[in-house]
């Protein structure tokens, strides 16, 4: 096997908030991710799970605590300025309000002229032939949209346009945090077949952020389930939502708006106490909390390519279970 | 069965320099009471303008025609202040992005009091606060939450606060305008089964439950009313809907949605090719006739609006596809 195209190893980051800084928040802890060449993983979590914390860590737009990060062997936080826009030439994001990564004001064309301003300077003469093919590529006419303002393009078309400039980089990683959660239903799916395309012909990577698992599961090769912070389960799509064996996966699973099956009732959602410092992400939540989940569990292999940081998944059996309701603040 | 709210051909237009943005134009449908209706569409199709204007149609909105009446009061023709009277106790909405629109500088209690007193002179303070008070005790939220700011909860709090606040005078009509959407998978099942608990306790009659996502709706609507650039293209019960559509666009539209179990490698899903057109000028024909793959009967489809026909009982279509040999209504 290769070496993977990006390494992300036991990635921390703290928060601290309040003015004198009494207040801290782990939004990403001991965090470790291999992207290889050619692959779509999908990260899941609910909003506050530190999702869009690992994209940011990943296009250096905020420091890690701890950890480190690497592209191609490289420690990006080594990177400085003409590295460091190499680095960006590999490595793009793509976020979730389309209308709000295009200035208003200039023509869409713009962000293709900057791009040859910057990066592809010694191609200026065949510009418009090569935008011309990279938006063909995401299925878009370049009638419809050079020469046109933002706000008269819809948000799938912008979304497109971004993914086209991305091709002209020729970028092998693509963080695309929540890039379609805004767009219709009709021309979601249509986004993430470019996505898809585009790994199996140019050979590109995304991790693509979202907290819909129904379309994670559409698109991905590898999915990881984040809760608070922490990755609770990891491994080939198809293992994670067939088999599900975090009880946190199994909660979202079952929430999935599907249609073909109705949601079964659920109970009020009942905290049982805090999470004991050092203890499972899930405990408060977790209807399998045991003694032992106050020692946080790592990620095992429980079976070939699927992970799981859960003693139960595990198989460990506890007679002292601990009853609804009760405090627990050791 | 009774129909609680009945819909003829309401038009609501948007005024704009250009000219009349037809967003609503001529829409026939009825709410039944004890009903879950859901409807569903693509943005700019004219879902939230109709459940808006219901309630509260203000500049750019105005009133272009038609009727609409609850029980036996035609609320498209009330002045100002006789709305104000039936708004909130006879029917009432949840706008979208309302859970982001509480002050921020107000406690929730003196929203809650300030927003009963506009409608209600009967209840005392200590009343709203207390009937409050055992409303979020039943979603969930312990009886602090009265004394905080709005910025101190979670969405899915938020989202509950606002829910209990729309229906705590226990309107007939509750207008729920895509509550889901900006909601995780967890948060989004507990606020569906938060409203179907609403509706067995009788606090709310009968939901108009308006989002993009038909697999929401799936879960929680009795009829669903599909859509398209300010017309309805198709009214059937939800089960008809999904499994049996008979409009092209509610087919294309329930076949571009992913769904657990397939995936891009296997299976591609296809969007639907195309836009809505602009209402500021719409086609004198069928509007989806740009992106029909049917064109049943091209030369009539481009020329002449289908008219919403019963088709079988209970099952209403808008499409020359169902018209023909279909003598009723023309």
């Amino acid at each position: 096997m290769d070496e993977p195209l990006l390494k992300v190893e036991k990635l921390t980051k703290i928060f601290r908030s309040g003015v004198v800084g009494g207040h801290f928040t782990t939004a990403v802890d001991d965090l470790s991710i291999d992207v290889n060449r050619a692959e779509i993983i999908s990260l899941v979590g609910e909003s506050g799970s530190g999702k869009t914390t690992v994209g940011k860590l990943i296009l250096h737009l905020s420091k890690p605590s701890m950890g480190k990060i690497f592209y191609n062997g490289t420690d990006i936080s080594t990177l400085k300025r003409k590295r460091l826009k190499e680095y960006y030439r590999n490595v793009q994001g793509i976020f979730q309000d389309p209308f709000a990564s295009f200035n208003p004001i200039f023509k869409v064309d713009r962000v293709f002229d900057l791009l040859f301003e910057s990066y592809l300077k010694d191609k200026v003469n065949k510009k418009h032939d090569l935008i011309v093919e990279s938006l063909e590529k995401v299925g878009l006419n370049s009638l419809d949209v050079l020469g046109k303002y933002p706000h008269q393009m819809s948000g799938g078309q912008l979304q497109r346009i971004l993914i086209a400039r991305t091709l002209l980089l020729d970028t092998k990683l693509l963080i695309a945090d929540e890039l379609i959660s805004m767009l219709d239903a009709s021309t979601r799916v249509d986004v993430l077949n470019i996505l898809g395309t585009l790994r199996d012909k140019e050979k590109m990577s995304v991790i693509f952020i979202t907290h819909d698992l129904s379309l994670g599961y559409y698109i991905s090769d590898k999915t990881m389930i984040m809760y608070m912070g922490n990755l609770v389960e990891v491994g080939k799509t198809k293992l994670v939502f067939d088999n599900p064996l975090h009880p946190y996966t199994r909660m979202l699973l079952s929430a999935v708006p599907e249609i073909g099956r109705k949601w079964k009732k659920s109970e009020l959602e009942m905290k049982r106490g805090e999470v004991p410092i050092g203890g499972c992400p899930y405990f408060d939540r977790c209807t399998l909390a045991m003694d032992i989940c106050k020692k946080k569990p790592i990620l095992k292999e429980l079976e070939k390519d699927h992970k799981v940081a859960c003693y139960a998944a595990e198989g460990v059996k506890s007679d002292d279970s601990i009853p609804v309701g009760e405090n627990h603040n050791s | 069965m009774t129909k609680l709210l009945d819909v003829k051909d309401y038009k609501v237009y948007y005024q704009t320099l250009k000219g009349q943005i037809k967003a609503v134009d001529g829409v026939n449908f009825f709410v039944n009471t004890n009903e879950v209706f859901g409807i569903a569409g693509e943005s700019g199709c004219g879902k939230s303008t109709l459940g808006n204007s219901l309630i509260y149609l203000r500049a750019p909105m105005r009133y272009a025609g038609g009727s609409a009446y609850i029980e036996e009061m035609n609320i498209s023709k009330l002045t100002d202040e006789q709305m104000k009277k039936i708004r909130f106790e006879k029917i009432s909405i949840i706008p979208q992005f309302a859970m982001d629109a509480m002050s921020p500088t107000k406690r929730i209690k003196q929203i809650v009091v300030d927003l009963v007193r506009e409608h209600d002179e009967k209840l005392s303070d200590e009343d709203v606060k207390e009937l409050a008070v055992k409303r979020f005790e039943m979603v969930g939220l312990s009886a602090d939450v009265m004394n905080m700011y709005s910025i101190e909860l979670s969405g899915g709090m938020k989202q509950r606060v606002v829910m209990v606040i729309s229906t705590l005078l226990n309107p007939k009509l509750l207008i729920a305008d895509e509550i889901t959407s900006a909601l995780d998978v967890s948060s989004q099942k507990f606020s569906v089964e938060m409203l179907e608990e609403f509706k067995d306790k009788q606090f709310v009659s009968s939901v108009i439950f308006i989002t993009h996502d038909i697999s929401v709706l799936y879960q929680i609507s009795d009829r669903i009313m599909i859509m398209y650039a300010g017309l309805v293209a198709e009214i059937a019960s939800t089960e008809d809907i999904v499994s049996k559509p008979l409009h092209p666009y509610t087919k294309l539209l329930i076949e571009s949605l992913p769904k657990m179990g397939i995936q891009f490698s296997e299976k591609k899903l296809t969007g639907i090719p195309g836009y809505p057109p602009n209402l500021l000028n719409p086609p004198k024909g069928c509007r989806f006739y740009d992106r029909c793959p049917l064109r049943i009967d091209p030369q009539k489809c481009q020329n002449e609006i289908p008219p919403l026909v019963e088709y079988t009982p209970g099952r209403y279509i808008a499409c020359w596809a169902y018209t023909k040999g279909n003598d009723k209504n023309g």
